[in-house]
């Protein structure tokens, strides 16, 4: 009961400082009344210049009211599948690239860290032997193999998923090894004794032990993989919601880049609840 | 005594943790028949959990072999059971799945439905059934320790070893698994190794109690024969005769010789030395 009050009235108060930052926006934004000439005649010139003085009675400021904002998210929320060739397309299908992107990167980067984190944690030979090469990749940004992967790959697309993987990579494989390292030596004891397999060890005791260890670099790997291919589509171009934002930046459609930006941060939210999802459900009391 | 084949035999066996140093243990002989139940009592660090953990083939002796049954103990075998002292359930498994996995790594080809029963019996042994869908995480520190014996017992080992498995239990919770180990002991005929810090616990239990020095270079000095009557019972045990001679014999031992017979162990005096084999109570005196 003291809970769900809790959370009502953070609800709440969410709502009031979602509204006073809209409200403080709007006012900022306002069509402002032409301002009177301030007495010397050395300002007017540069109010000439300024064109303020002009004959215009309103002056508008460039960045879009919250009105405007909401009638470019309806605009583009109503119609998000269009294709109006390579510069056009709306912002539905923008999202799917970038998703399919990161997906693909993502997948390909569990399907390569997870195994291999498995061998490392398991064998501390093979973690002393590749510990350095990982120490000294990790720490690169994920953009700066962009060069290399055009290069070898020749398809932007392509590299933006390699960039994907790239940085999706580490944060699984530490954490995998990590947690299969990890496994309480109790539980390894008991397997022993019962002459597990050891293909049964691994996926029955030593995998659903470092499930949720697994899961916590998968939801970091997801974190970054988002951040990384909004900048990696600046970059390349072409399609996503990454092009998009610059896309519409370059039409000085501010409007159209607020809106892009709040999608990003929706569809990250998305996507880190989804894992955390998973997360909880591998989760265990010890 | 010794007409009867020893079950298990250990012979000369000692550890030691680093090469210049002096061995946790050294020159340990013991023997355990079939059906027995020998517990071993000894202060922190005289190598009780070492010697457990070699029976069961988790650490390697430095010298000295154990055999069992005609054959060296060089590994984990399904033919030895262990009860781990902190219960060392899955997390993530249901009390009964943990049993389970235990019953099917014993008997692969069995079909499902035969393994759950076959679980089920043993749970049901220990007064678990009504738990079997629940997680470790959902029990008491108890029940966790019974789907511990449950799943060794499952197993249907030739012998089984239990490392302080109340160590970590109420007085009132350690007295009821006490009654219910002895019971499903006595049933099956287990042969059983323990290892225990409680004087009452290794009396009601044991038909052998092993007396260990204190480490380093601890040596098992008096393995004591439990002179109770095979029926006892906790509730009445302290009414017997014999109890109290017994009881001091132990705590003697514990406060007093483990210490000295160290000092003797260190200079070389116990080399060689068999330990002494004693009946409290019918040995010496009554009186006290």
């Amino acid at each position: 009961m003291k809970k769900a009050s809790l959370r009502l009235k953070a609800t709440v108060l969410s709502l009031l400082v979602l509204f006073f930052l809209l409200l403080i926006w709007q006012i900022e934004t306002l069509p402002k009344s032409a301002p009177k000439p301030v007495g010397a005649a050395t300002s007017s010139e540069y109010a000439d210049l300024m064109s303020a003085g002009g004959g215009e009675s309103t002056q508008k400021s460039g960045f879009p009211t919250p009105t405007q904002l909401g009638q470019t998210i309806y605009k583009q929320l109503s119609n998000p599948l269009y294709d109006n060739g390579p510069n056009d397309k709306g912002i539905g299908i923008q999202l799917a690239y970038s998703l399919a992107r990161v997906g693909l990167g993502f997948l390909l980067a569990t399907l390569v860290a997870v195994p291999f984190g498995f061998l490392i944690g398991m064998s501390p030979l093979a973690y002393q032997t590749f510990n350095p090469f990982i120490q000294i990749l990790k720490p690169i940004s994920p953009l700066a193999w962009m060069p290399i992967a055009l290069y070898t790959i020749k398809d932007s697309s392509i590299s933006g998923i390699f960039v994907i993987f790239i940085c999706s990579l580490w944060p699984m494989l530490l954490n995998t090894a990590f947690g299969v390292a990890n496994v309480r030596k109790e539980l390894l004891n008991v397997a022993k004794t019962l002459e597990v397999s050891p293909l049964r060890k691994a996926f029955l005791v030593i995998l659903p032990a470092a499930a949720p260890t697994i899961l916590t670099g998968m939801r970091i790997s997801m974190g970054i993989a988002w951040l990384v291919i909004v900048a990696a589509e600046m970059l390349v171009g072409g399609t996503g919601v990454g092009y998009f934002l610059w896309n519409e930046w370059n039409n000085l459609s501010l409007s159209s880049v607020i809106f892009a930006i709040l999608l990003i941060g929706v569809v990250g939210m998305l996507l880190d609840t989804l894992i955390g999802r998973i997360q909880k459900a591998v989760s265990y009391a010890d | 005594m010794q007409t009867e084949k020893a079950f298990l035999k250990v012979q000369n066996l000692g550890k030691s943790y680093k090469s210049d140093g002096p061995p946790v243990f050294a020159g340990i002989d013991f023997e355990i028949h079939r059906g027995e139940f020998v517990c071993i009592i000894g202060h922190s660090g005289c190598g009780k959990t070492t010697i457990l953990n070699v029976l069961a083939g988790l650490e390697e002796a430095t010298e000295g072999v154990a055999v069992m049954l005609d054959k060296h103990i060089s590994g984990p075998s399904l033919d030895r059971g262990v009860v781990f002292q902190g219960h060392a359930l899955m997390p993530w498994m249901t009390v009964l799945n943990n049993v389970c996995f235990a019953v099917k790594s014993k008997y692969p080809d069995w079909p499902k439905a035969k393994i759950a029963e076959h679980a089920q019996k043993y749970l049901s042994m220990v007064g678990l059934v009504n738990a079997e869908n629940k997680k470790p995480s959902e029990l008491s520190g108890g029940m966790k320790q019974r789907v511990g014996i449950a799943r060794a017992f499952a197993i249907e080992p030739k012998m089984l070893l239990l490392d302080e498995p109340f160590g970590a239990l109420d007085a009132l919770t350690r007295g009821v698994i006490q009654d219910e180990l002895l019971k499903i002991c006595s049933e099956t005929h287990q042969t059983v190794f323990m290892i225990t810090h409680d004087v009452d616990e290794a009396i009601l239990l044991s038909d052998k109690i092993m007396l260990m020095s204190n480490g380093p270079n601890a040596r098992i000095a008096e393995i004591v024969v439990n002179t109770l009557p095979k029926n006892r019972q906790r509730a009445t045990m302290h009414h017997d005769p014999l109890y109290y001679p017994m009881r001091n014999h132990l705590v003697d031992f514990l406060v007093n010789r483990s210490k000295d017979l160290q000092a003797k162990s260190a200079s070389g005096v116990l080399d060689g030395h068999k330990p002494v084999i004693v009946r409290p109570g019918i040995d010496t005196p009554l009186s006290q």
